[in-house]
C-alpha cells in the first residue's frame, strides 16, 4: 500500500473543523475576554469558572452532555430539528458547537490575559485623543493584543485538532462528515493497519510543527512586547 | 471671559472628594496639594474619567456634565487634551501616527495646531519616524504632550507630566508650557505636588487637602492668604511677585527689579533688561518696623506697607502670620511678642524690611 491510497479525507475535515472552531471561538471570545478583563461585575468569577471548565471536565463528559444537549430530543437539537428539519448529534455542525465548548478556555484565556495586561490606561489616552470605544478597540487594544490572539489562535486550532472523547461522543464515526483525524487514526490501529495510521499521524505531526514554527517566527517579528 | 464651572462630589472607598470652583478659562491653574489629597481624583473628573453623581462641568456655555438633566460627554467626545503622568504612547504605532492619532479624529475646522508647529516647538523632528519604546521617558513626554495639543483642545489637563524628567528636561518643557499658554491660548490645568513647578507655572492656584479646596485664587493671592499655611510647607510660605528686570548696578553687583508696588534690589541676575521675573519673598524674610527705621539698616530693600490682615494666634506658637499690602499682598512672620510690642491693627502703616528675595528661576536646582 502506498502513501496515495490512504484516504486523506479525515485530515481535511479535522483542518476544517478546527479552523471553523477557530474563527467561531474568535468572534465568542473576543467580547466574552473583553468583558471578563473589565468588568466589575461579580458575576465576573462564575463565568470564569465556567470557561475552564472544559479544562478539567473529562471529554466524555463533556461530549455526553452536548450529545443529549444537541440530539433530537435535547433542546437545542429539538430547535434545530425545528428549523432546519435536522438535529445537530452526527453533524459537522454540531462537531463545530462542541469543538467550540471544549476548546473555549484556550482562545478566551489569553485573549483575556493580553486585554488585562494592556490595561485601561492606553484605552484612556486613546479616548482623550477623541476615539469612541469601538475605535479604541480596533486601532490600540486589538494590534496591542495582537499575541494574545496569535496564542488563542494557535491553542485553539491545535486543542481542536488532537481532541478525540468529545467528537466521536457527539459525531460518531461518519466518513466524510465527522470522521476526524484523531479517529480515524485509531480506527487504522484497531484494525492494526499501522502504514495507514502511520502516514496520518506522521503528517499531523509534521504539519503542527511547522504550524508552530511558523507562529513562533511571526511572534518573534511582532513588534509590540506587551505582556 | 469665560469661565470653567466644577462641582464635583465623588465617594471612594477610602476618600472622598468635594470640589466646588470657579476659574478664568486662560492661562495656567495648578492644582498642588500633598499626594493623596485628590490631585488626580480631580483632573480625572473633569474630563469625565471618573464620574460624579451629581456632577456639573461647563467651559464657558458648553455643558459637558449636568447629572440632575442627564448630560454627561465622554471624554472622546469632549474638547480636552490630556497629558498623564506616564506618557502612555502607544507601542504599536511611530511616533509620527501617535502624533497624529487625535489629529486625524477632529474635524478639520477645528485643527488651529499643526503637525509642523508641534515638531518644531517641542523638538520632535529626528523622533517621527522611531518607535516609542526607542526614546527616554523625557523624548516620550514631549510626544505624548504633542499628541495632546493636536487635537487643538479647549482645555488641556496635565497630571505632573514632569516627574518623570530630569532638571534639564524640565525647564525646558517648563518654557515651553508657559508658551503653549501664550502662542495657543490653550487653558491649562496642571497637576503638581511639586512647589518650583507651582510658583513658577500657576497664574491660578487650588490648594486641595483631603479632598477638599483649601483656597483657590490668583497665585499671588493664595500664596500670601494666611490659611494656605495648611497646606503649603512653612519654608515656602510668602508671597510671589511678578517683576520685570529694570536696572544693573555693575559697580556694586546688583540689579533691580520693577514690580507694581515699587522696586526691589537683588543680587545681579543674568537677564536682560524688560525680561520678566517672577520672585518669592519668604514671609520669614520680611520683618517689620512700626516707624522709618532711624538706625541705618543693612537691609536694601525697605517698603511702605498697610497692615491687612492678621493671622490667627495659636496658643504655644511663638508666631504669627501678618499680611501686608505693599501695591500687592507680602506676607510676614514675626513673634506673638513682636507683635504685642508693636501693637500692630489693621490699616496701621508699618515698613517691611525685605531680608532676601528669591527667584523661582532657581527653585528647580
Amino acid at each position: 500500500m502506498t502513501i496515495s491510497e490512504v484516504d486523506l479525507g479525515p485530515l481535511w475535515l479535522t483542518l476544517r473543523l478546527a479552523g471553523v472552531t477557530v474563527i467561531v471561538l474568535l468572534i465568542i471570545g473576543t467580547p466574552l475576554a473583553w468583558w471578563l478583563a473589565h468588568t466589575r461585575s461579580r458575576a465576573r468569577t462564575v463565568v470564569e469558572a465556567i470557561v475552564a471548565m472544559p479544562l478539567v471536565l473529562p471529554p466524555t463528559v463533556l461530549g455526553f452532555y452536548l450529545l443529549v444537549l444537541l440530539g433530537p430530543h435535547g433542546w437545542i437539537g429539538s430547535a434545530s430539528q425545528a428549523v432546519t428539519g435536522s438535529a445537530l448529534s452526527f453533524t459537522f455542525t454540531g462537531l463545530v458547537i462542541a469543538s467550540a465548548l471544549y476548546s473555549l478556555p484556550f482562545v478566551v484565556q489569553p485573549l483575556h490575559g493580553a486585554f488585562e495586561s494592556i490595561g485601561r490606561k492606553p484605552l484612556e489616552a486613546a479616548w482623550s485623543l477623541r476615539a469612541s470605544k469601538l475605535d479604541t478597540f480596533l486601532t490600540i487594544a486589538s494590534p496591542m493584543a495582537s499575541r494574545g490572539y496569535l496564542t488563542a489562535i494557535v491553542l485553539g486550532f491545535a486543542h481542536t485538532l488532537g481532541e478525540f472523547g468529545v467528537v466521536l461522543m457527539v459525531g460518531g464515526n461518519i466518513p466524510g462528515r465527522t470522521k476526524v483525524l484523531s479517529i480515524a487514526i485509531y480506527d487504522h490501529v484497531e484494525v492494526l493497519e499501522y502504514t495507514q495510521a502511520h502516514v496520518l499521524s506522521a503528517g499531523l505531526l509534521v504539519f503542527s510543527f511547522l504550524v508552530l514554527l511558523m507562529v513562533y517566527t511571526i511572534n518573534r517579528r511582532l513588534p509590540i512586547h506587551v505582556s | 471671559m469665560s469661565e470653567l464651572t466644577a462641582r464635583f462630589d465623588v465617594t471612594f472607598p477610602s476618600f472622598h472628594l468635594q470640589v466646588k470652583a470657579s476659574l478664568p478659562a486662560e492661562g495656567i491653574t495648578v492644582v498642588f496639594g500633598p499626594s493623596g489629597c485628590g490631585k488626580t481624583t480631580l483632573l480625572r473628573c473633569l474630563a469625565g474619567l471618573e464620574r460624579s453623581p451629581d456632577g456639573f462641568l461647563a467651559l464657558g456655555e458648553h455643558v459637558w456634565q449636568d447629572e440632575p438633566n442627564n448630560i454627561f460627554l465622554p471624554l472622546s467626545q469632549r474638547p480636552v487634551g490630556y497629558v498623564f503622568q506616564e506618557p502612555r504612547l502607544f507601542p504599536h504605532q511611530s511616533v509620527r501616527s501617535n502624533l497624529l492619532y487625535g489629529w486625524k479624529r477632529i474635524p478639520e475646522s477645528e485643527r488651529r495646531i499643526s503637525l509642523d508647529q508641534v515638531v518644531e516647538i517641542l523638538g520632535l523632528d529626528s523622533l517621527l519616524e522611531r518607535r516609542p519604546t526607542h526614546l527616554s521617558g523625557g523624548e516620550q513626554q514631549r510626544v505624548a504632550i504633542g499628541r495632546a495639543l493636536l487635537t487643538s483642545p479647549r482645555l488641556l489637563l496635565m497630571d505632573e507630566p514632569l516627574s518623570s524628567l530630569d532638571i534639564q528636561r524640565k525647564r525646558e518643557i517648563m518654557t515651553f508650557i508657559q508658551r503653549l499658554d501664550k502662542e495657543f491660548k490653550i487653558p491649562i490645568i496642571y497637576v503638581s505636588h511639586a512647589l518650583h513647578e507651582v510658583v513658577q507655572l500657576a497664574t491660578t492656584l487650588i490648594l486641595l487637602k483631603e479632598g477638599s479646596v483649601a483656597a483657590i485664587g490668583p497665585l499671588a493671592e493664595v500664596f500670601s492668604q494666611v490659611g494656605s499655611r495648611r497646606v503649603i510647607p512653612d519654608s515656602h510660605i510668602g508671597a510671589i511677585i511678578d517683576t520685570r528686570v529694570a536696572e544693573h548696578d555693575l559697580e556694586f553687583g546688583l540689579t533691580t527689579l520693577h514690580f507694581s508696588g515699587g522696586q526691589l534690589s537683588v543680587p545681579h541676575q543674568n537677564y536682560s533688561i524688560g525680561e520678566s521675573l517672577r520672585v518669592q519673598i519668604l514671609a520669614r524674610d520680611v520683618s517689620l518696623v512700626a516707624s522709618p527705621p532711624v538706625f541705618q539698616t543693612s537691609v536694601l530693600n525697605v517698603l511702605v506697607a498697610t497692615v491687612m490682615e492678621i493671622g490667627p494666634i495659636e496658643s504655644g506658637q511663638p508666631f504669627v502670620d501678618i499680611k501686608l499690602d505693599i501695591g500687592c499682598p507680602l506676607l510676614a512672620t514675626i513673634t506673638r511678642k513682636s507683635l504685642t510690642t508693636l501693637k500692630l491693627h489693621p490699616g496701621q502703616k508699618v515698613h517691611a524690611q525685605i531680608k532676601a528675595v528669591a527667584l523661582t528661576h532657581d527653585f528647580l536646582e
